[in-house]
Parts: structure tokens; C-alpha cells; sequence
């Protein structure tokens, strides 16, 4: 099975291996077969775009955790120009699960708040695999408050499998630090922009995901429990993970349906990582258009429509 | 009914959650942490304490409310919102059968109990969880009641206390129980805006968004004594960290020597202690100073403050 693809994308896998086994071919003999890999390629494409149209919730879940999923910290310089990290919550100490810094989005200052799975076995293990501790959402507190204090636009990209859950975790109050985010972010003064880039999961993800508009990727997911665990409770196995995720509909197409999710952005044929570029440039368009949107309110009216939206969830 | 049953407080007729089939139905009642057997009228008496060893007993909604608030001129307010199933979401059952039956079970529509009334003669709001009503998950119904009771008591500026007892979000309404912690913190926001007091207390147990959300979100935070409360459940802890949980972990004095919670107080002081309190934030007489002639103008005062900052500017704030 070829790791960069998933177990439900390996017909494409062998379609791609033979593209470039004909491609080596092709440069060492020198026959024309152009026209075959061009052939194999339509085909891989009308294979891709055929399971894609066809996923269930649970090939989400996967597309969202796929090891190649672009993070925040692969999107920020591409959507954003300028990125001043900031670091520490002045209370305890810093945690790189969430980076956040002030940027530029097209010459406009905006502040910038991201969870960050990391990417190699190190840089993984330091940003704890994207599972915030306290320190973390007080962090994003606190360059929150800053933005709302220099009259900056909010960004905050969403990809956690959830806050940590540990001792330590416990002991600082993360309870508290992710209600007080969810305080704070329903009142705080300035445009406040959120999109579910990856996995949403949980608490973990709604401590930053509070806001004016919340939009998801096409194969991003959020749900308040993951699949695993909502199986492991219900049906006491992981193994009916799909069935919960079936389920709960972790999917922006069914959240967008129940009014939670304003929009989805829609992902390259194959997932955001196949071109990341692509992605980050429809995030781009995505923010731009939104703020400009929000810029249009006097800022009583858009905190008013904020907290009358929270007030709606479920009505 | 059989002549025992009519001279029985009515509480023991109707036992609360903690009902044990080994003991019989009845006057005696055996206490889960000390194995005493206690006479139920006893127990009774003494706010569901055990005598014998102080272990405050899970007790429902109902009465949570009944041996808080003062026994005149309350009144269950926003009882009729009902629990919907936007999902349609079925496991092995479907959430509207395991919804019918746990309403069955409790006589609750969900797992949220509202009432206006009086605490040592102030005018306060005051909600319990009934944890024998799915945990006391929160989803739509729990949520929204505690928003509108939030925005009763901004509305009147009298003080909002509220017993909280979950096992944290309901999965079976998935994204809208989460959305339900904004929805509630954002209220609660509002009423720190504006002035009007909000006192969290917390008994066991309480996880997940209740935690992460309402419950630890209290101009002050109480528990009762051994509760346990935090985020994320022990059992999942465990397996992410793979090691044993220290002793005390998660309990009420874990809480407080963390600095999470104000104090830790015992059930049997509740009342007194939560009078007291919110004597001061709302610039009432302390008890016992209270001459009668005052009470009856007490119920105007006790509006007045808090309403007008609720009214004038809800967002103060913000500039």
C-alpha cells in the first residue's frame, strides 16, 4: 500500500506508478508515448474524481488526517505576508500546538491564530500532535485581546484531535481556558474569521473557533467527539467508527445544513494536498471576501449578529 | 397506597437516581461510600449527607432546587422546550426512543430543571442537571434553557446560581451540543458585562463541555465536598499518558488547591453560604441584620442596581 495515498485512493496509487514507470520509460528509450501517459493520466484523473464525488463521512475523517494534510503552519505564508510569530501566555509558559503572530493579509495587519500538528516525528512530538494545553488557548487569549486592542482582524485556522487530555493538562485549568476563549471571542470587539483547516475536534477546536463566520474545507471535519470515541462509547469498539461518524455528520456539507457552518471552501480534486498552493490561494479569496463583508457593518450591528447567531445554535 | 407509604416523607416514596435494588424500597437506604444502612428520614433531614461518613449522595433536579431555593413563591420557568432530534441519529437505538425513555424514567423533558424564586428572601434564578436524564449531557435543550434563564435574570438583574451535574456534551446531537458551550458562555458573558452575578456549583460529576464551558465560568465557583470534575475523563488520561492517575485527582479539593474553583462547600451549608454571597454582590443587609419592616422593600432594591447596567448597555465593554 503506497502511504501517500489512502486505502480507498490505491486504485489511483497504481494508476500514478504506472504514469511514472511509462515516464522513465520514456526518457530511456526513445519512443513516443506521450499519448499513453496522457491516456493513463485523464484516466487517473476521471478515477479520482469519481471516488471523491462518492466519500462517506468516515473517507473524510481520513482525507482530514492524511499525513500530507497541509497545517496551518504550510498555509500562513502562503495566504499571509509578513508572519511576526508571538510566543507565551505571560502566565506559564508556550505552546507551540497553537502558533499565532501578527500578519498581513493582502497589506492589511490581522492577527493570526493556528493549531499546528507538525510535520516530522520531532516537530510533532514538541507541537504535542496539535493537542493544545491551557498555555496554548491562553496564548490565543491574549493575541486576541491584543488584536481587538490595535483594531485587528482575528484569523484563526482549526486542526486539533482535540486538547490535550493530562495530568498537567488538568492541573492548569483547561477546562477554563477553553471557556473563557468561548467568553471572550463572543464579544471581542473586531472581525473575528474562523476556518476548520484539518481535524475539529471537540472543545479543543471551539476554543478558537468562535467567531463572525466559521467556514470548513471540503474534507475538513468537526464533530464534538471523535468518531473513535463516540464508538467506543456507544457500541464499546473503535471498529464502528464509521458508523459514528455516519451518525454524527462530522462533514461541512451536513453542518453547513444544520446552520453551524457559514461555507465551504472548496478543496483541489483530491484533497487540499495535492496542491497546496491551490488551497491556500481559495482561503485566501475566502477571507478577503468575508472581511470585506464584515468591514461593510458598524461594529455594534456585527457583535449584535455574532451573539445572535451563538443564540440560534440549534433553533 | 399502603398505610406506610402515607406516613413517609414524600421524598422516600420517590427515591431519587441513587436507588439501590439490594436494599429494599423503603425506610432504609445504604450509603454507596461507607456501606452504612441509614434510615432514610434521617437521611432526609440531613440534605442526603450520609451521617456516617459525609458523602454527599447524587441527588436529581427536583430536589437539588427543593433544598435550595426558599419553600414560598417558586415557580419552573421555560419547562416546555423539548429535546429535538435534528440528526435523526440512531446507534444501535434511535436518540428519539432513548430520548422517550429516559423521559420516561425522570419525568424530565431534558436534563435541565429551571425556577424563579427566592433564596433568604432574594429573588434569584436557579437551574439544576438531572444527571439520571442522559448523564446530564447537555444538547439543545440544556443550552437553550440555560440561555433563556441567563437572559430572565440579565433581564431582571437578580442573580443566576447553577447546580451542574454532566457527563459533558451529547453526542447524539453531535456539533449543535458543542456549539451549545459558545452559546452558553456567551451569555454568561454578557451577564459579567453588565453586573448581574452568576455562581457556578458544581456536584459531582462534571466533565467535558459542561466544564469546558458554563460550569467553571462563575463570578465564583463552588463545589460540593469529593466532587469530581475536569475535562477530559480519567479513563481517556490514562490511556493517552499510560500511567495511573494520582489519588484525588479531579476531586473538588484537587480543583481548589489548583486555583479552578473559590471554595469547597458542604451541602448543608449551601443555602447559607450562597445567601451570603450573593448578599454582598447585590448590596443586600447580611442575614439577621435584616429588620422586618426592610423585607418588603427588598425585592425593588434587589432589581434595581443590575437592571439598569443590563438595559443601558449590554456590551459596555466593547468600546
Amino acid at each position: 500500500m503506497n502511504p501517500n495515498y489512502l486505502d480507498f485512493e490505491q486504485p489511483i496509487a497504481e494508476l500514478e506508478v504506472k504514469i511514472e514507470e511509462l515516464q522513465h520509460v520514456g526518457s530511456d528509450a526513445d519512443i513516443n508515448i506521450g499519448e499513453e501517459i496522457e491516456r493513463l493520466r485523464e484516466k487517473s484523473t476521471k478515477l479520482t474524481e469519481k471516488i471523491y464525488s462518492n466519500l462517506s463521512a468516515w473517507d473524510i475523517v481520513k482525507v482530514a488526517r492524511h499525513p500530507l494534510r497541509p497545517y496551518s503552519l504550510d498555509y500562513i505564508p502562503r495566504i499571509f505576508t509578513e508572519f511576526d510569530e508571538l510566543h507565551g501566555d505571560r502566565r506559564f509558559g508556550d505552546d507551540s500546538a497553537i502558533v499565532g503572530g501578527v500578519a498581513r493579509l493582502e497589506g492589511r495587519p490581522v492577527m493570526v491564530i493556528g493549531q499546528e500538528k507538525g510535520r516530522a516525528v520531532k516537530d510533532k512530538v514538541m507541537r504535542n500532535f496539535g493537542m493544545p494545553k491551557p498555555e496554548g488557548y491562553r496564548k490565543a487569549l491574549r493575541l486576541m485581546e491584543m488584536a481587538e486592542r490595535f483594531k485587528m482582524p482575528v484569523v484563526t485556522l482549526i486542526d486539533t484531535p482535540g486538547a490535550y487530555p493530562g495530568i498537567d493538562s488538568e492541573e492548569r485549568g483547561i477546562s477554563e481556558a477553553i471557556a473563557q476563549n468561548l467568553a471572550v471571542m463572543s464579544r471581542l470587539a473586531t472581525p473575528v474569521l474562523c476556518v476548520v483547516i484539518g481535524e475539529g475536534s471537540s472543545g479543543g477546536a471551539l476554543g478558537i473557533g468562535v467567531g463572525d463566520n466559521l467556514a470548513m474545507l471540503q474534507y475538513a471535519t468537526y464533530f464534538v467527539i471523535s468518531p473513535e470515541g463516540c464508538a467506543n462509547i456507544i457500541w464499546k469498539s473503535t471498529d464502528h467508527a464509521p458508523d459514528a461518524a455516519q451518525a454524527m455528520g462530522v462533514t461541512s456539507s451536513v453542518l453547513q445544513e444544520l446552520g453551524i457552518v457559514d461555507a465551504t471552501i472548496e478543496e483541489p480534486l483530491g484533497g487540499a494536498h495535492r496542491d497546496v498552493d491551490q488551497m491556500a490561494e481559495r482561503i485566501r479569496q475566502h477571507l478577503v471576501t468575508e472581511l470585506a463583508r464584515l468591514d461593510g457593518l458598524p461594529l455594534e450591528d456585527m457583535l449584535e449578529k455574532r451573539y445572535q447567531r451563538l443564540m440560534s445554535y440549534g433553533n | 397506597m399502603s398505610w406506610i407509604d402515607k406516613i413517609l416523607p414524600s421524598g422516600v416514596r420517590k427515591p431519587d437516581g441513587e436507588r439501590r435494588s439490594n436494599v429494599p424500597e423503603g425506610l432504609w437506604k445504604k450509603c454507596v461510600k461507607c456501606d452504612a444502612v441509614l434510615y432514610r428520614p434521617d437521611l432526609e433531614r440531613n440534605d442526603d449527607v450520609c451521617p456516617k461518613c459525609d458523602h454527599h449522595m447524587r441527588i436529581g433536579a427536583r430536589r437539588r432546587l427543593d433544598i435550595f431555593l426558599d419553600p414560598e413563591g417558586r415557580e419552573e420557568i421555560f419547562a416546555d422546550i423539548e429535546p429535538v432530534d435534528r440528526l435523526k441519529f440512531k446507534d444501535k437505538r434511535r436518540y428519539r426512543d432513548r430520548l422517550s425513555a429516559a423521559q420516561k424514567a425522570t419525568g424530565e423533558k431534558d436534563a435541565l430543571v429551571a425556577m424563579r424564586g427566592t433564596l433568604q428572601d432574594m429573588p434569584v434564578i436557579a437551574l439544576a442537571f438531572e444527571f439520571a436524564f442522559h448523564g446530564g449531557s447537555m444538547g439543545y435543550v440544556v443550552g437553550e434553557k440555560f440561555t433563556r434563564a441567563a437572559q430572565r435574570a440579565l433581564e431582571e438583574g437578580i442573580p443566576l446560581v447553577c447546580f451542574s451535574a454532566s457527563g459533558g456534551a451529547r453526542m447524539q446531537e453531535a456539533l449543535i451540543s458543542l456549539m451549545q458551550m459558545a452559546k452558553t458562555s456567551a451569555v454568561i458573558e454578557r451577564m459579567k458585562q453588565a453586573g448581574v452575578p452568576y455562581i457556578s456549583v458544581m456536584t459531582d460529576p462534571i466533565y467535558g463541555g459542561v466544564s469546558a464551558s458554563l460550569a467553571l465560568l462563575g463570578d465564583v465557583n463552588v463545589a460540593e465536598p469529593d466532587a469530581r470534575a475536569g475535562f477530559a475523563g480519567p479513563n481517556i488520561i490514562e490511556q493517552t499518558i499510560r500511567q495511573k492517575l494520582p489519588k484525588g485527582f479531579q476531586r473538588s479539593e484537587f480543583l481548589l488547591e489548583h486555583g479552578a474553583i473559590d471554595m469547597i462547600v458542604h451541602r448543608n451549608d449551601m443555602r447559607d453560604t450562597i445567601g451570603r454571597l450573593l448578599a454582598k454582590f447585590t448590596a443586600h443587609p447580611a442575614v439577621g441584620e435584616v429588620v422586618e419592616e426592610v423585607i418588603e422593600e427588598e425585592e425593588s432594591e434587589v432589581v434595581d442596581p443590575s437592571t439598569q447596567d443590563t438595559e443601558a448597555e449590554p456590551l459596555s465593554g466593547d468600546e
